[in-house]
């Protein structure tokens, strides 16, 4: 790993005041346990790290007494997950925290850390491999290795986001607050993530060099929430995606109110499968509008080869997912 | 380089290091303590495990320089802590490995012990689920895991008396005799 200089500020305002002038040569630091695998490969080398975890007032979760809750972006995933409230009230978000990594990496990984990581595809990560995302001409995925690349939203890149807890979050509504030193704007988490062929191609959200990601708000569910994230990976211990569904549900009777079906592991970004919340929308909540839900959910959706199998991965996980509501 | 204030094992080091250094280069190449493994060095194995204020991190990942003012502890320090709280010989966690003869060639053994004891500090009669949650993170290649649960099952059985339940069986399955000890 190349040296670098350590910067600590104490407020967040030191903070943004450090990336003013942005040059890619500084990072912000929270967890680290991205940031410093990437660092190690080569793939950043930044001359200055930013660490967030002096900043105070950034590792609180709080509850209004509406029901909507903010979470510091410091907040590690451990917490975020044994927090007794995010369990009762945002299971979807619970659920999903405690499928992140390992307990080594949840203890320290924060939220915000979460969200900002970048693809684990294995042509990104290898620093021998000048792909897309790194300024090359080629997403190798295409024709080479591709049994963890994307089946939907893909092109001209086809990495998957790794993040357990953006389908979760974007399930469940939540904004992000990015501050920079001039202000600060709130995103909805679903426009938070770009697709390669939306923005640029090097980056996967929206956030700006400047910027800090430092809140994520979610909204208070509407009441009768059921929700569950599901989460299929190729290694029991300890792993990323394959696929997963973060499914949030509202039942009138033995009808779908209303349903949110985030798809992870299968898309460059979080990915919103309307079609499938359209077939649950007003239907009987039963056997055969579930299947329906599962194909809507990999509409448009196409391998290319060895990823194939995420498909019908997906819409077996749909279903699982809705199930467990039953 | 930077001069790190660091509380190893309930002592107290000053040691100079490049500010980009890891927890784990300065335990193993600045102050010789060397349980601590380094594996793939990029947060995979688990190998490098050790416990900051009691939680289990990787300091593969972590960066020497955000340890001040927090307590770290090395495979080298359950020993030293044990005895400290009244206790002879090993933790028993150390104890009961050796006892289930929980390993091979070795390697992954400091991580494990240690995320062994986290789980042990925050719940003392913990399930076989439990168990492999708290392990997930370390990897063996060698042992394929059943002596490692069964040596933390046995660290859990001789605490609290009786043996975890298993996933499935109504009742405690207790060990008649320890399992033979390996050369």
């Amino acid at each position: 790993m190349k040296s670098f200089t350590l910067f600590n500020p104490k407020s967040l305002g030191d903070a943004v005041g450090a990336l003013a002038a942005p040059t890619s040569s500084v990072k912000v630091l929270a967890g680290g346990q991205d940031l410093l695998t990437e660092m190690k490969e080569h793939l950043v080398e930044p001359d200055k790290l930013v660490n967030l975890k002096g900043v105070p007032g950034l590792d609180r979760i709080e509850f209004t007494a509406a029901g909507a809750c903010t979470i510091g972006a410091l907040v590690t995933v451990g917490a975020l997950e044994e927090h007794a409230g995010v369990r009762e009230r945002l299971r979807v978000l619970a659920e999903a925290a405690g499928s992140v990594g390992s307990p080594q990496i949840r203890s320290v990984g924060t939220v915000g850390g979460n969200l900002c990581q970048r693809p684990r595809c294995w042509y990104y990560r290898s620093e021998h491999a000048k792909c897309l995302k790194k300024g090359g001409d080629e997403c190798f995925s295409f024709s080479g290795q591709n049994k963890y690349n994307a089946i939907l939203g893909g092109g001209p890149s086809y990495i998957v986001h790794p993040s357990d807890l953006a389908p979760a979050l974007v399930a469940l509504g939540a904004t992000v607050t990015l501050k920079c030193s001039t202000g600060e704007r709130q995103v909805a988490l679903e426009r938070f993530f770009t697709l390669p062929g939306e923005g640029d191609i090097r980056r996967e959200t929206v956030l700006r060099d400047d910027e800090v990601l430092t809140h994520v708000h979610v909204p208070a569910p509407a009441a009768g929430m059921q929700s569950t994230y599901v989460k299929f990976r190729e290694r029991g211990s300890y792993d990323f995606a394959l696929a997963s569904v973060a499914l949030a549900l509202w039942r009138d009777g033995a009808r779908v109110k209303e349903a949110r079906v985030v798809l992870g592991g299968v898309a460059p970004i979080p990915w919103r499968a309307k079609a499938a919340e359209a077939a649950l929308a007003g239907a009987a909540f039963e056997a055969a509008t579930f299947a329906r839900a599962a194909d809507g959910a990999v509409q448009g959706a196409e391998g290319f080869g060895q990823n194939d199998y995420k498909i019908p991965l997906t819409k077996g996980l749909v279903q699982r997912a809705l199930q467990s509501c039953g | 380089m930077r001069v790190l204030h660091l509380l190893i094992n309930g002592d107290r080091v000053t040691v100079a290091a490049p500010e980009h250094w890891t927890l784990l280069e300065v335990l193993r190449y600045e102050l010789g303590l060397t349980g601590s493994k380094q594996g793939c060095d990029k947060g995979d194995c688990g190998a490098c495990t050790v416990l900051v204020d009691g939680k289990p991190v990787l300091a593969c990942l972590t960066l020497a320089a955000l340890c001040e003012e927090r307590a770290v502890t090395t495979i080298e320090g359950l020993l030293p802590a044990h005895v400290k709280s009244g206790g002879s010989g090993p933790d028993p966690v150390q104890a009961a490995f050796d006892e289930c003869g929980a390993l091979q060639c070795g390697f992954c053994q400091p991580g494990m012990m240690l995320s062994a004891r986290a789980l042990l500090d925050r719940n003392a009669c913990p399930t076989r689920t439990e168990i492999q949650d708290a392990l997930a993170g370390n990897l063996c290649r060698c042992t394929g895991y059943t002596q490692i649960v069964e040596a933390v099952e046995l660290a859990v059985a001789k605490h609290c008396g009786v043996a975890p339940r298993r996933p499935g069986s109504a009742r405690p399955r207790g060990r008649s005799r320890p399992p033979p000890r390996r050369a």
